[in-house]
């Protein structure tokens, strides 16, 4: 638009008159329209559907109470968790800001499952949603980063111990892998050198590529239009004279409001674990961490923190014993993909590709396959959009099969969440596996038992 | 009529914590953090027993006006010569000296009832029982040992107080109808306090680490009856609005 | 339509009161936020009272005591240089010290609980240099009527043995006096008041 052409800025007046100057050199009005009062939602938003807007509540509130942290936090082996307790007794308000960044963090992942659990019950991530999927996954890893390399600040027992058990991981990477670890650290064990970097990635490295990838994710969302608890696609209607869709109603004002209610809940709930029980049982804040990092005592008993403990179980579940399970799994899956697809290439393609697998199941130490196994269980989510070959996007419309599958795999998820929390034991160790196996499989056989689930017509026009 | 021996009796049999499991059951902590005359006997008795070898780096002196002592109170009871009212509480002992003398430096002690929180009890239970569990045991270093913290190198420096306890070993039958080795800490000797007195000296003790380890705790609790009354009212005209913009779409 | 018009100042009313308790909040919420950049409990123990003794302190010696970070010059005048500042007046430019950084009790001709000693903070009223002792009263090459006090290097400021600064000099006042008393009668405590 021209600097001379007439501004859809109604109304005279000096503010009008600004946003008019304004308007003429930035695209605020179009931004204001296409994003905000005219971008057209569904009207059937749900309870699930709050969890995106409170995403990125809590992004703000990181990065806000971030900043107020740093002022004051001194990333230095020496200093750095003497820094914490003079944030917690020494800085006016300082326990206030500490205590909403740690809730904060732990409310993130619990937003974040919830916002992704939408996702696997409304088929948000189909076509033509796969973008949005895909830069949401890269949010969620780039949050565990930011996770990981935050709890490294405080330098308790927890944040070293942790830090150094995950490192380790990669020393497990055959040929490279020592050299990784070390590069990784800075030096022979975790130590200042680390503590240092970690401070800068977590400060300023992820949130630089966090907030790119909000905004990427938004713009993805709003260039092909959100999905609804009914799978509908409200663009297919649209009303003849306005060419809004029918089933549509412009975000502002009816979901900044709807959304407003949803803060003030949000808020309640963040505010009473924030004064009245900020550690959370030890989940939110670990006990051993208000004991400075030993790099000479391990403490007994180490976990990582709750948002994590699911993977870490399918970490721990891969022993020597579980190879053999997995082989039978890959085997039985080359027998499905086989069967699926009557073509030479796929089956020389899959018998070699099975051979393969199992030369390394058994060539390669299991520890390895451990991290291989935790590393796929969260790069499998960025499949979804191509493993489910449902007609219809919506639980509302799938029939028994993906419901019950749905099902286990909470279950299985919450299971595995749980015993990451618990020592080893050679009967969580069998649960563990068990969760490991349901896990994938809700994956792995998707592509069949979504087809083969008995459907429901779907409706033309949203419902309630 | 009260003899030596009911007195000696009453005093000998003093279960405080059974073995039956390998882990002890934890005493829970007769402690009130709002009373302020107990927070200040407790941290006098910090002050005098325990900066000795301990220190508390991350506490400031004359944060205990928090305990309703005014700043002369406390630069007259509470802090050594030579120090500042809002000097951290150091210790003279060197780290170095410690770790010789006892195999390990003694543990800064800020936020210790913070970090002995665990399933079994709150970090304040888990020092009450601590402070109170030590028994005589010829086999270890210090010539003591302790029935919450196996082996600690600590040893019991409030064993004048207390008096001295040993660990008895007894042959109980369960309800089930097996027998079972309980152990008990019985005192063998008496100390300048008797066990109620040591009892409410550990309490105090105890209520003021409790304290220390977080002095905001107070503050926060009352700043979040504000904040959730205020947020309360919040979602009261939240809802208000939605249900009034929402009119329209339904 | 009368229920439309109704809808409408509701509407507004609603929105009003949501935003006006949105902003409250707001407003509550960066209260601890802001408080947090305020001086720290470390940083106001840093900056506590610090004790000098005078006791071993020569007539026409001068001591150097840090309190918040800056030099605080504690000087025994003698009987000579008390007078000197007495014959002074015209040559400072602020004589009576009416525009100084001074507590109440140093509103005196001497600029002083005690007038044997000078207490001032040693950081020039200019740019923040600290200034060197020239306390022999002889002819010096920036004033030849030299009586003695103090000399900025930095631009040629000049500060008398009161502290008070000498008329066209880049510094514009007077050398600060921070709050001190006597505890006891060999004890000043620099940074805090005592009685009147």
């Amino acid at each position: 638009m021209a600097a001379t052409e007439k501004s859809p800025v109604t109304g005279a007046g000096p503010f009008n008159g600004v946003l008019t100057w304004v308007d003429q050199r930035f695209p605020l009005m179009q931004l204001w329209r296409d994003h905000l009062a005219e971008y057209y939602a569904p009207k059937n938003f749900n309870f699930w559907y709050y969890f995106g807007s409170l995403a990125m509540l809590v992004l703000v509130i990181q990065i806000v109470t971030g900043i107020f942290l740093t002022m004051h936090y001194k990333p230095d082996a020496a200093q750095a968790f003497a820094s914490v307790e003079y944030i917690m007794r020494d800085v006016p308000g300082g326990w206030f800001i500490r205590y909403m960044h740690s809730t904060g963090a732990s409310a993130f992942f619990i937003v974040i499952y919830l916002h992704m659990f939408r996702g696997l019950l409304y088929g948000s991530y189909r076509r033509p949603r796969e973008l949005v999927w895909i830069f949401g996954m890269l949010i969620y890893l780039c949050l565990m980063a930011e996770a990981f390399f935050g709890y490294l600040l405080p330098w308790g027992q927890m944040s070293y111990w942790g830090a150094q058990v995950i490192v380790n991981l990669f020393d497990a990477i055959p040929l490279i892998g020592p050299d990784l670890a070390r590069w990784i650290r800075g030096d022979f064990v975790v130590s200042d050198a680390t503590l240092n970097r970690f401070f800068a990635f977590h400060v300023i490295a992820i949130p630089l590529v966090l907030l790119g990838l909000v905004a990427a994710h938004i713009m993805a969302l709003h260039e092909v239009g959100s999905n609804n608890p009914d799978g509908v696609e409200i663009k297919d209607r649209k009303d003849p004279t306005t060419g809004h869709p029918l089933d549509g109603i412009p975000f502002h004002p009816y979901y900044t409001v709807k959304d407003t209610l949803g803060v003030a809940v949000f808020l309640i709930v963040f505010s009473v674990i924030l004064f009245f029980m900020p550690e959370f049982g030890g989940y939110f804040l670990e006990y051993n961490n208000f004991i400075p990092a030993d790099s000479l005592k391990t403490p007994q008993h180490i976990a990582p923190v709750w948002y994590f403990t699911p993977y870490y179980s399918i970490l721990r579940a891969t022993t020597e014993n579980f190879m053999w399970v997995l082989s039978a799994g890959l085997i039985a899956f080359a027998v499905l993909i086989a069967f699926s697809a009557r073509n030479t290439r796929v089956w020389i393609g899959v018998a070699v590709g099975t051979a393969l697998l199992l030369a390394g199941f058994f060539g390669i130490a299991p520890k390895v396959w451990g991290v291989v196994l935790m590393g796929a269980s969260v790069v499998i989510f960025f499949f979804l959009p191509w493993l489910d070959r449902s007609p219809v996007k919506s639980i509302r419309y799938k029939g028994p099969l993906y419901k019950v599958a749905l099902a286990i795999f909470v279950v299985a998820f919450f299971v595995l969440g749980y015993l990451g929390t618990q020592p080893v034991s050679d009967a969580r160790t069998v649960l563990a596996q068990i969760g490991t196996v349901i896990y994938f499989l809700f994956f792995a056989l998707m592509p069949w038992y979504s087809r083969m689930d008995k459907t429901r017509p779907v409706p033309d026009r949203v419902t309630r | 009529m009260i003899t030596i021996r009911k007195i000696l009796f009453a005093l000998l049999v003093i279960p405080l914590v059974v073995l039956a499991a390998e882990e002890a059951r934890l005493d829970r902590a007769p402690i009130d953090g709002q009373d302020l005359i107990s927070l200040q006997r407790g941290a006098h008795a910090f002050v005098n027993y325990c900066l000795g070898c301990h220190s508390a780096n991350y506490m400031r002196y004359n944060r205990l006006e928090d305990l309703g002592l005014t700043e002369q109170q406390i630069r007259d009871n509470l802090v050594f010569t030579g120090v500042k009212a809002g000097d951290l509480m150091k210790t003279a002992m060197e780290p170095r000296d410690a770790k010789e003398w006892f195999g390990t430096a003694p543990p800064d002690l800020t936020v210790i009832a913070r970090s002995r929180s665990s399933h079994a009890g709150s970090g304040a239970d888990w020092i009450y029982t601590y402070m109170r569990g030590f028994y005589r045991d010829p086999s270890r270093p210090t010539g003591w040992n302790n029935v919450v913290y196996a082996n600690v190198a600590m040893p019991h420096v409030l064993y004048e107080l207390q008096g001295e306890q040993v660990l008895k070993t007894e042959r109980v039958m369960r309800p089930e109808g097996y027998p079972v080795d309980v152990q008990k800490l019985v005192l063998e000797r008496k100390g300048t306090l008797t066990p109620p007195e040591y009892d409410r000296l550990v309490a105090d003790l105890v209520n003021y680490l409790d304290y220390m380890a977080e002095p905001a705790s107070a503050g926060r609790r009352t700043a979040g009856i504000y904040v959730l009354l205020f947020l309360g009212l919040f979602w009261v005209l939240a809802y208000a609005l939605k249900k009034e913009f929402w009119k329209d779409v339904h | 339509m009368a229920d439309q018009e109704l809808n409408r100042s509701k509407r507004r009313f609603l929105v009003a009161a949501t935003g006006v308790a949105g902003g409250v909040a707001s407003g509550a919420v960066a209260v601890p936020f802001v408080a947090s950049m305020l001086p720290s409990e470390r940083a106001k123990a840093a900056g506590a009272p610090v004790e000098a003794d005078v006791g071993a302190l020569e007539p026409g010696q001068m001591m150097v005591v840090e309190w918040r970070g800056k030099p605080v010059w504690i000087l025994h005048r003698t009987k000579e240089m008390l007078a000197a500042v007495k014959s002074n007046d015209d040559k400072v430019a602020d004589p009576e010290s009416k525009r100084s950084d001074q507590p109440k009790y140093a509103a005196n001709e001497f600029r002083a609980v005690k007038p044997e000693y000078l207490v001032v903070v040693g950081i020039c009223t200019h740019l923040g240099c600290s200034p060197v002792d020239k306390f022999r009263a002889q002819p010096e090459p920036f004033e030849s009527d030299w009586k003695g006090g103090f000399y900025c290097p930095c631009h040629g400021s000049l500060f008398d043995l009161a502290g008070r600064v000498y008329k066209n000099k880049p510094a514009p006042d007077n050398l600060p006096v921070p709050p001190y008393k006597f505890a006891g009668d060999t004890k000043i405590v620099i940074g805090e008041d005592g009685k009147g």
